[in-house]
């Protein structure tokens, strides 16, 4: 993937992600989210991982992002009038955010083993090892079969949980 | 900016991700807000864990699929800690008829 596709999508990705949080409507926040979450699944599909890329538009940007939605005009959130700043949260919050980024910079500048370019794949390599569903699934159900099938129960776990917690009479 | 993309390009990216929703986390009171900063956070690690996983080629000269296993696993994860969480957002909307955190501050109504 040429850089230049790689800046744009990082830099929609950051632009959208710093619009859920200025966003004063909610709509807004979750629509920006849905863009943020769309250029980060081009970012993944330009590291070859084209299942997590599909499987990020799918759920995150699909099902989840529906979620978020359908609660939001259930609940029926309003544009928040502007209430007084919280000046110790905000300050606290842009400090530690600026903190971290500082952190990073430094980190990565003396990370030299992160400054190489990507290792290329070798020139034998056919169509059929680069399948990556293929190799994604090979790999989920053999080495990670175990931790697979928790998912599951994990999955039916929330779901009768949801239905509990949204009865009518919570006792 | 023509030169060849470097892991550490993905990385200040998916760190800069990482800090925008913490800042979120601490600005916004909506806590359906705060939550939509929680899934920025895991998806800037999710970003990081596949970069990491395309530039450890094996020995077969393929990605390691073993970052992208886990990147799998969170998306399933954050999918059902979304509809918990909602959930229990509803649950308190019903309570109080809120969600601005600020207004609630008491452990028992």
């Amino acid at each position: 993937m040429s850089p230049l596709l790689f800046w744009l999508f990082a830099t929609l990705m950051l632009g959208f992600g710093l619009a859920v949080v200025i966003n004063r409507n909610p709509v807004a926040s979750a629509l920006s989210l849905v863009v943020c979450f769309l250029c980060l699944a081009g970012l993944f599909i330009s590291l070859d991982a084209f299942f997590i890329g599909v499987i990020q538009v799918l759920v995150y940007a699909g099902a989840v992002m529906v979620l978020f939605l359908f609660i939001i005009m259930l609940l029926d959130l309003k544009e928040t009038r502007p209430r007084k700043l919280n000046t110790l949260g905000a300050m606290v919050g842009a400090g530690i955010a600026s903190a971290f980024i500082l952190q990073l910079w430094f980190v990565l500048d003396r990370f030299s083993a992160g400054k190489r370019p990507f290792p290329a794949f070798p020139e034998g390599t056919t169509v059929r090892q680069l399948d990556d569903v293929r190799q994604v699934g090979m790999t989920l159900f053999t080495t990670h079969n175990l931790p697979f099938q928790v998912i599951g129960a994990l999955v039916l776990v929330a779901t009768i949980g949801v239905v509990i917690l949204s009865r009518r009479e919570l006792k | 900016m023509n030169t060849a993309l470097t892991l550490n390009d993905y990385l200040l990216v998916s760190g800069l991700l990482f800090a925008i929703g913490f800042a979120g986390v601490l600005l916004r009171r909506n806590i359906i807000i705060i939550f939509m900063c929680l899934e920025l956070m895991l998806s800037a690690a999710n970003l990081s864990l596949v970069a990491f996983s395309r530039f450890n080629v094996g020995v077969t000269g393929l990605p390691n699929y073993n970052g992208q296993m886990l990147v799998f696993f969170i998306i399933t994860v954050a999918a059902a800690e979304v509809a918990v969480g909602l959930a229990i957002i509803v649950a308190l909307y019903r309570a109080r008829q809120t969600t601005h955190v600020e207004d609630i501050n008491s452990l028992k109504f």
